[in-house]
C-alpha cells in the first residue's frame, strides 16, 4: 500500500497531465498514416507543450525513432554521419536518455508534404517563441527559402512582433522577398527597407541588381537600379564601421592579456627595481594550475575555472615568493644580474613543466558559459571568452587598485618603493614587504596565466610567447605604474589589430617595436615617467 | 648602488700588465688551437686514436665563434655597462650576409638546378632575383655585408636609443625585443631569406669544397686568427683613454657625463663595434657549420651569449672568450648525454653565477692567486 502510494506520488511528480497528453498524442504517431500524422501534428502543437519544438524539429529530421522492444517514443540526438549507436533524449524532459543502437530503433517516416507542414509549424512556433533570439534564428532560417507560407507566418508575426531587433529583421525578409516583385515602386520600397540591414546577403542581393546579363540590367527600372546603389553604399558604410569595432574589440581583447601580463611586471619593477623574467613561466604555471584544476574535477567544467584563478594565484604567488627569498633578495640593487638569474629560473621552471607535463601543448577546455559568441548584427558578433577576458582584467586591475591604495599591504608596498630607507625607519618589515609584492605580483602573473589558458594551447613555451610584448607594454607604459601599464597594453592591443589586416602580424610587430623606439625618443620614461627617489640611476 | 659600483671599480681596475700577462697566455693557446688541431685533424691517419674528426673541427670551429660573440658582448657589458639582449642578432645577420653568398655559389647544383635563383626561391614561384640579392656572388661583396649590415643597425638603433638615454634594463628588453621581431620577420617566407628553412645545403667558399676537411682547417685557422684579432683590437680599445671612459660610463654615467664626457657618442661607437665583431663571427660560423635560419635570432641565444661571459668572468676579455667554450662545451655534452638536464643546468648556471661568482672563474682564479 505504502509503495503504491509513493510510486503514485512519484509518477505525479514526473508526469504533469499536459505531459501525459502530449506523451500520447505523440504515442499515436508510431501507426498513422500521413494525414494523421498531418492531424496530429496540429494537436501536438495545441498542446503548447515546450518540447513541442524540439521533438517536431526531430520528427523532420527524421531523428523521431520509437524502440523496438517497448514502442516507447524517443529523440535521437543526431544521425549525422550514421553512427551505430545513438545518443538519445527523451521527448518530454529532453533530458539524455542513454545510447541505443539503430537496429533496435525504428524511424517515424516523413513525406515531403508534412515536411513542409513541419517547417511551417515550426516556424510559427519558433516566432512564437518568449526568447526573441529563437524568433531571430527562426527569421534567418526562413529567409533562406522564402515560400508562400513562410512569407504569410512573417506578415502575421510582424503585426504583433515586440522586439525591435526581430521587426527589422522580419522587414528586411519581407522586403527581400519584394525584390522580385513585378510592380517597380513595390521594389523601390523594398530597397529602403532594406537600407537598414547590415547582412552581407542583403548585400549581394542588391549588387545583383546593378549586375547585367546579355547587356541588360538585371533590373530594369533606372529608379530602382540607382536607390539599389545607394542602398549598397549605406549598408557599406556600416558594415565598415562595425568592422572597425569588431577590429577594436580584438584590439582590447589583446591589449587585455597585455594588461593582465604587464600589471604583474609594473609591481614588481615598480617596487623592487627587480625585471623578473620568469614572469612568463609564472604565467605558465597558473595556465597549468588551470589545467590541472580542470583535470582533477572533470565533470565540472564551468566551475573548474572559477576554482583554477584563486588556485592559480596561489601556486604562481607561492613560487614568487621562493624565487624572491632564494635568489632575488640577494641580488637588489643589481638589476642586471637579477634579469640573468630570473632568466636562469626561468630555464628550469620550463624544464620541469616539460618533465611533468611532457613537451606536448596541453588544451584547456573553455566552459559553455564562455564559449560561443554574441551576435549584435549581421556585420558584428563578439566571442564570449575575449569579452569575458577584457571585463577579467579590468576586475583584476580595479582589485590591485584597491590592494595597493586602500589595505595595509598596499601602504606599506607604496612606502617602501617611494624610500625604502625612510620606510625601514618607520617600522616597515621591508624584506617582509619585498617578498609579499613579489608574491602579489607573481599571483597576478598566474592569473593571467588562466586567461591565457582560454585562448590558447597550455604548453612549456606558453610563457615566451607574450613576455616580450608585455615588456614593451611596461616600457611604453613607463615601468612601474599600473595606469601606464593599462593604457600602454591597451593601445598597444588596438595598435596590434588595426595593423594586422594592411601589414600581416609579424610586421605589425615590428612596426609597434619601431614605434615604441622613436616614442621613447620624446618619452624616454614611458608614458607615465615614475618620480621620486627610485627614478634616479647613480 | 653606488657603493657596489665603486667596488667594481677597485675589483676591476688592475694594471693593463696583469690584462697583458693573461693575454699572452690566452694569445698562447690559441695560437696551440692554430697548430695542434689542424696537425692533429691533417696529418695523423684516421686511424690513430689521436686523429680529430672532421665533427670536432666543425665544433672546436663553432666554439671559437661563440667566443668571438662573447668578447664582444663582454666589451660592452663588461667594460661599458650596457647589457645586450640582442647580440645574436648582429651575430645571425652576419651569418646571413656570408649564407647569400653561399647559396649563390650553389649555383646549378640545387634540387632545381636554376643558375641564378636559390632553391627555396624557385620554390616559392620567384620569377627574378629580389634587389637586396644583388651583388651577393660576390665575395667581396659578402663581406662587406657582414661589416655594413650590423654596423648599420646597430648605428641607427643605438642612435636612437642611446640618445634618449635608454640604458640599463630598459636597453635590455628593447634589444631583445629588436632580436625577437627580426626572428619574427626572417620566418616570413616573403622577406627573401629562405624563411623558416633558412639557407643550407651550401656547397663552396670560394671554390673550395665545404665538405672537406682542408677546407674546414683552413676556416678554423682563420676563425682562430679572428677571434686573436678582436682579441688585440678590444685589449687596445679598453686599454686606450676611451676604454677608461667606458669604465666610467659603466660605473657612474651621469658623472662621467657631468665631467664633459660625450657619454652618448663613446657608447654608440663601442656598441658598433662590438656588433661589426658579432657580425664577423657569425659569417665565419656559417660555412662552418652549414646552416643559418631564423632561429639564430632566438631571444634565448643572446641571453645565452651573456651568460658565457658571466661564467667567464665578466670584465676579462680572455674570460669571456673562456666562458664561450666552456659553457658550449658542457651543452654539446649534456644535450648529447642527457638532453632532459641542460635546461636545468643552464638554468643553475644563471642562478649560481649572478648569485655566487659575480666575477666568473677569472675572479675565482684571481682571488686564490692573491690569496696566496
Amino acid at each position: 500500500m505504502l509503495l503504491l502510494v509513493l510510486w503514485g506520488v512519484r509518477s505525479a511528480h514526473a508526469q504533469s497531465p499536459s505531459d501525459a497528453t502530449f506523451l500520447s498524442t505523440l504515442g499515436e504517431l508510431r501507426e498513422a498514416s500521413f494525414p494523421d500524422k498531418e492531424a496530429i501534428i496540429d494537436r501536438l502543437s495545441q498542446t503548447g507543450h515546450p518540447s513541442v519544438r524540439v521533438v517536431l524539429t526531430a520528427f523532420m529530421e527524421d531523428r523521431l525513432f520509437f524502440r523496438n522492444d517497448n514502442q516507447s517514443l524517443i529523440v535521437a540526438k543526431s544521425i549525422d554521419g550514421s553512427p551505430p549507436q545513438l545518443e538519445l533524449i527523451d521527448p518530454v524532459s529532453l533530458k539524455p536518455a542513454g545510447t541505443a543502437p539503430v537496429e533496435s530503433l525504428t524511424v517515424i517516416n516523413t513525406n515531403n508534404h508534412l515536411r513542409s507542414v513541419l517547417k511551417t509549424t515550426i516556424a510559427h512556433f519558433a516566432l512564437a517563441s518568449p526568447d526573441a533570439s529563437v524568433r531571430l534564428d527562426a527569421v534567418h532560417d526562413m529567409m533562406q527559402s522564402p515560400d508562400e507560407a513562410a512569407i504569410a507566418v512573417l506578415k502575421e508575426r510582424s503585426a504583433v512582433e515586440t522586439s525591435s531587433k526581430v521587426k527589422k529583421e522580419i522587414a528586411v525578409a519581407l522586403a527581400l522577398v519584394d525584390l522580385n516583385d513585378s510592380d517597380a515602386q513595390v521594389r523601390l520600397n523594398a530597397i529602403q527597407t532594406l537600407t537598414i540591414s547590415t547582412s552581407q546577403d542583403v548585400r549581394n542581393k542588391l549588387a545583383g541588381l546593378l549586375e547585367q546579363t546579355d547587356g541588360k540590367f538585371n533590373e530594369s527600372d533606372e529608379r530602382v537600379r540607382n536607390a539599389a546603389a545607394s542602398a549598397m553604399a549605406t549598408i557599406d558604410r556600416w558594415r565598415r564601421f562595425y568592422s572597425g569595432i569588431e577590429t577594436l574589440f580584438f584590439g582590447l581583447s589583446l591589449g587585455s592579456v597585455l594588461v593582465l601580463i604587464a600589471i604583474g611586471l609594473a609591481i614588481t619593477f615598480g617596487v623592487m627595481g627587480v625585471i623578473n623574467m620568469a614572469h612568463g613561466e609564472l604565467m605558465m604555471l597558473g595556465a597549468y594550475t588551470t589545467y590541472v584544476v580542470q583535470t582533477i574535477m572533470p565533470g565540472h567544467i564551468a566551475i573548474s575555472i572559477l576554482v583554477a584563478i584563486p588556485a592559480a594565484f596561489i601556486v604562481s604567488a607561492l613560487t614568487g615568493i621562493v624565487i624572491e627569498r632564494t635568489i632575488i633578495r640577494f641580488l637588489y640593487g643589481r638589476p642586471l644580474e637579477t634579469l640573468l638569474a630570473t632568466f636562469g629560473v626561468s630555464l628550469i621552471l620550463q624544464q620541469l613543466v616539460r618533465s611533468i607535463f611532457s613537451a606536448l601543448n596541453k588544451s584547456v577546455i573553455t566552459p559553455e558559459w564562455m564559449s560561443g559568441s554574441m551576435q549584435i548584427n549581421d556585420a558584428l558578433s563578439i566571442t564570449y571568452n575575449r569579452l569575458y577576458i577584457v571585463i577579467f582584467t579590468l576586475l583584476v586591475f580595479g582589485t590591485i587598485m584597491t590592494v595597493l591604495k586602500r589595505t595595509r599591504l598596499g601602504l606599506d608596498i607604496r612606502a617602501v618603493s617611494q624610500n625604502r630607507a625612510m620606510a625601514r625607519a618607520m617600522g616597515i618589515r621591508s624584506e617582509w614587504v619585498d617578498a609579499m609584492t613579489f608574491g602579489l605580483g607573481s599571483g597576478i602573473a598566474g592569473v593571467a596565466g588562466v586567461a591565457l589558458s582560454q585562448l590558447t594551447n597550455v604548453g612549456p613555451n606558453l610563457g615566451q610567447s607574450y613576455i616580450i610584448d608585455s615588456f614593451m607594454v611596461v616600457v611604453f607604459g613607463g615601468v612601474g605604474n599600473l595606469w601606464g601599464a593599462l593604457i600602454g597594453g591597451m593601445s598597444m592591443g588596438i595598435v596590434n589589430k588595426l595593423l594586422e589586416p594592411y601589414s600581416g602580424a609579424v610586421l605589425a610587430k615590428i612596426f609597434i617595436l619601431i614605434g615604441l623606439i622613436l616614442f621613447i625618443q620624446a618619452k624616454p620614461r614611458g608614458l607615465f615617467p615614475q618620480s621620486g627617489r627610485s627614478s634616479g640611476d647613480n | 648602488m653606488l657603493l657596489l659600483q665603486r667596488s667594481w671599480i677597485t675589483a676591476s681596475g688592475k694594471s693593463p700588465s696583469e690584462e697583458a700577462r693573461r693575454g699572452a697566455w690566452f694569445l698562447g693557446a690559441l695560437a696551440f688551437v692554430a697548430i695542434v688541431v689542424p696537425i692533429l685533424n691533417q696529418a695523423v691517419p684516421p686511424t690513430s686514436p689521436f686523429h680529430l674528426s672532421s665533427f670536432a673541427l666543425t665544433l672546436i670551429g663553432k666554439y671559437m665563434c661563440y667566443a668571438m660573440l662573447a668578447m664582444a658582448v663582454d666589451l660592452i657589458w663588461g667594460y661599458c655597462g650596457i647589457l645586450s639582449l640582442g647580440h645574436a642578432a648582429f651575430f645571425s645577420l652576419g651569418g646571413y650576409a656570408m649564407g647569400m653568398y653561399l647559396m649563390r655559389q650553389i649555383g646549378t647544383r640545387g634540387v632545381y638546378g636554376d643558375p641564378v635563383l636559390p632553391d627555396f626561391m624557385v620554390f616559392l614561384n620567384w620569377k627574378s632575383l629580389p634587389w637586396f640579392w644583388y651583388g651577393s656572388n660576390h665575395f667581396a661583396f659578402a663581406v662587406a655585408m657582414m661589416f655594413i649590415v650590423p654596423a648599420l643597425l646597430a648605428g641607427v638603433f643605438g642612435w636612437f636609443a642611446f640618445r634618449s638615454r635608454v640604458t640599463g634594463v630598459y636597453f635590455s628588453i628593447i634589444t631583445q625585443a629588436l632580436s625577437y621581431a627580426l626572428m619574427l620577420a626572417f620566418f616570413r617566407n616573403d622577406m627573401g631569406f629562405g624563411g623558416n628553412n633558412g639557407f643550407t645545403d651550401f656547397k663552396e667558399i670560394l671554390g673550395f669544397d665545404l665538405h672537406s676537411d682542408r677546407t674546414k682547417v683552413v676556416l678554423l685557422v682563420i676563425t682562430v686568427a679572428a677571434l686573436a684579432a678582436s682579441y688585440l683590437v678590444c685589449r687596445a680599445i679598453v686599454e686606450s683613454r676611451a676604454g677608461r671612459v667606458l669604465r666610467a660610463i659603466r660605473d657612474a654615467e651621469s658623472r662621467t657625463r657631468f665631467l664633459g664626457y660625450p657619454v652618448e657618442s663613446f657608447k654608440l661607437w663601442v656598441f658598433v663595434f662590438s656588433a661589426i665583431v658579432a657580425g664577423i663571427a657569425g659569417a665565419l660560423f656559417v660555412p662552418q657549420v652549414g646552416v643559418i635560419n631564423p632561429g639564430e635570432f632566438a631571444p634565448i641565444n643572446s641571453i645565452e651569449v651573456v651568460i658565457w661571459v658571466a661564467v667567464g668572468g665578466r670584465g676579462t676579455l680572455f674570460g669571456a672568450a673562456l666562458g664561450a667554450v666552456l659553457v658550449n662545451y658542457a651543452k654539446t655534452y649534456l644535450t648529447g648525454a642527457f638532453p632532459e638536464v641542460w635546461l636545468y643546468a643552464l638554468g643553475a648556471l644563471f642562478v649560481l653565477v649572478t648569485l655566487f661568482l659575480p666575477r666568473g672563474i677569472v675572479g675565482l682564479i684571481q682571488a686564490r692567486e692573491k690569496s696566496k
